[in-house]
């Protein structure tokens, strides 16, 4: 055994060699005390911003945290902030802080959103990969990459100028800032990551699978429908959780088009207001450590959490598709 | 000939199946491209008659109502700038230890993870930590440098993601070959991987100011004014511990808080951060096209 590796031709550096200054050392050439010195900072340096990511996550958190906790823990009624749908943080005679209309807003905003957004997204994805070639998807692509580049505050102001007309003259309401118009805005904020990250999850999926598929006579939507849609189900999954976690978080389109009024909404047409909104008009009025600004932290707080939990499993997920 | 294959009713129902779901998926991708095509269209359109030179040169003057964006635009420079300058060394040097010196381990997968979820951090709750952490905690105040540092961090993942890739394209054979004339790990990375990978590492850093460029809600309580008036024509009218006037937060004041404006003001202001934003964009992608086509290997 021994004698058989020694014939062998010496093993490929796959590696840098280990730094050490002794001279003539058969593991590599002699450097100098400065170049070894350097190498070490320039490898700390690196490694600090490599750990940073984790470090501003925990400080968002710490320092988001930091400012709510005293009135999280200390007077904030936790039962009337998550199940009352009172919210008057001014009010002088009684203070409520109830954020379930604020929540309800959210969810109703971004799940119609969804009702808009996945289908299409999928859609989209499905033809960019699967149905169309070389220019034509070269094309799609850039405008996908366009259409995510659109600031935030400009979706709203299109919510504003162009969208609240057309829904008033489309649905014959009197104000169109309200549920759709939001949702109108969140889809088509969130379609272009849905495309970019469900593509990438059909093509994750071998050619072999769609080779198969089509020798066997199928036609393509019957391949993408029986083969493809099954085995990138997560990978799409994913996607549609990414999405999701953009509206909820999405604070400027929202807070411009929704007619921001703290109310649990009974149809499309109804305004509502939604956490990030709130944070976003209010923050500003409130004197800092007052219980109405430290409650806004609160808030933050609970955004952070409902993200925080959409990427994880979405993380997940993913993960679980690249084992499995 | 295919004329002697009869065709069965099975196979004309499958075609006109596939025809039909062609035709629908095809449109609801198309669906994509009206809305940009319309509203940038739109909005050009609504905005011709204030765009000018002079839009961008002149203050904003008469409560808001008169005059161009002068002290916005400076301000949305400074503000890329900076967090550029904050954010790129970092954001660089992060996807570099992921891309040559991580292992896969517990560690990679966790800092994996905190950059996932860094770009999920709604902008608001990035506002939040950049008050609490930078104004208040820091003691910088209400300053660009404070809503550059917020906005830093808020883009660092699109640097780190971009730059990955980038890194990770120059393939391993070109690390091998450098170490085994015996360079160091970062002797490697300063001198074979990075000039390799540069034009990547670019169009991230490009796609980070465009991004920036644009955000609103963080810049809100953390540096940027409603309105702040500055000196025409000179680039260095503001100085880091200044708060000051930013696109987007222009746009959003005076959508919603001046009620009386002309017509064409919030869209040639819409216009402006538009068109600033898909130009760097632009640049981007005609970047990384240059690249794909003059790959070497």
């Amino acid at each position: 055994m021994g004698e058989q590796a020694m014939n062998l031709p010496p093993a490929p550096v796959v590696g840098p060699r280990p730094l050490s200054a002794s001279a003539g050392s058969p593991r590599g050439p002699r450097r100098s005390r400065f170049a070894l010195a350097s190498e070490r900072v320039f490898e700390w340096v690196i490694r600090l911003c490599g750990i940073s990511a984790i470090l501003f996550v925990f400080g968002i958190f710490f320092f988001v945290l930091r400012e709510g906790v005293g009135f999280l823990f200390g007077g904030l009624n936790l039962v009337q902030f998550l199940f009352s749908t009172e919210w008057y943080p001014t009010s002088v005679a009684n203070v409520r802080y109830g954020v379930l209309a604020l929540i309800a807003g959210t969810f109703s905003v971004t799940g119609l959103a969804m009702l808009i957004a996945v289908p299409f997204g999928l859609g989209a994805a499905i033809f960019v990969s699967e149905f169309c070639g070389g220019r034509v998807r070269e094309t799609l692509k850039i405008v996908i990459e366009l259409l995510a580049a659109i600031p935030s505050v400009v979706w709203g102001f299109i919510g504003i100028s162009v969208m609240n007309p057309l829904i008033q003259e489309i649905f014959h309401v009197p104000v169109g800032l309200n549920v759709l118009n939001g949702a109108l805005l969140l889809a088509l904020m969130s379609v272009p990551i849905m495309v970019s990250i469900g593509e990438d999850a059909l093509k994750a999926v071998p050619d072999s699978f769609r080779e198969a598929s089509l020798a066997m006579g199928a036609t393509r939507w019957q391949t993408v429908r029986r083969v493809l849609l099954p085995a990138a189900k997560n990978g799409l999954l994913a996607a549609v959780l990414l999405g999701v976690g953009r509206a909820v978080g999405e604070t400027m389109a929202v807070l411009m088009a929704t007619g921001h009024a703290v109310n649990i909404p009974k149809s499309p047409f109804d305004p509502v207001r939604t956490l990030t909104a709130t944070i976003a008009a209010e923050l500003g009025e409130a004197s800092v450590g007052s219980n109405h600004y430290q409650v806004l932290f609160v808030i933050g707080i609970l955004l952070f959490s409902i993200t925080f939990a959409v990427n994880l499993v979405a993380d997940l997920i993913v993960k679980g598709t690249a084992k499995g | 000939m295919a004329a002697t294959f009869a065709e069965t009713p099975l196979a004309r129902s499958k075609l006109r199946q596939e025809r039909a779901v062609q035709i629908l998926l095809g449109l609801m991708a198309f669906l994509m491209v009206l809305p940009l095509v319309t509203i940038v269209g739109y909005l050009v359109v609504q905005a011709w008659p204030l765009l000018s030179l002079d839009f961008l040169l002149k203050n904003p003057t008469g409560g808001m109502r008169q005059g161009g964006v002068w002290a916005a635009l400076l301000g949305t420079i400074y503000l890329v700038t900076t967090s550029l300058l904050i954010a790129a060394p970092v954001g660089v040097l992060a996807a570099v230890y992921l891309n040559e010196y991580a292992k896969k381990g517990w560690l990679t997968r966790i800092i994996n993870l905190a950059v996932v979820n860094l770009a999920g951090v709604p902008s608001i709750v990035h506002a939040l930590f950049g008050l609490g952490a930078f104004v208040l905690f820091a003691g910088m105040g209400r300053s660009i440098l404070a809503a550059s540092l917020t906005l830093a961090i808020m883009t660092l993942p699109v640097i780190i993601a971009s730059t990955r890739e980038a890194l990770a394209s120059v393939p391993m054979s070109f690390r091998e070959a450098c170490w085994n004339v015996g360079a160091t790990r970062w002797q490697t990375i300063k001198g074979i991987v990075l000039p390799n990978s540069i034009s990547g590492i670019l169009t991230g850093v490009i796609l980070q100011v465009s991004r920036t460029a644009g955000e609103t809600a963080p810049i809100m309580f953390t540096g940027a004014v409603f309105f702040k008036r500055i000196e025409e024509g000179n680039p260095f009218a503001y100085s880091l511990s200044d708060q000051c006037m930013a696109l987007s937060m222009h746009l959003f004041t005076i959508t919603t808080q001046v009620t009386d404006a002309p017509k064409a003001l919030p869209y040639a202001t819409a216009v402006t951060l538009l068109g600033t934003v898909l130009l760097v964009n632009a640049l981007a992608i005609g970047l990384r096209v240059r690249l794909r086509a003059r790959k070497k290997w």
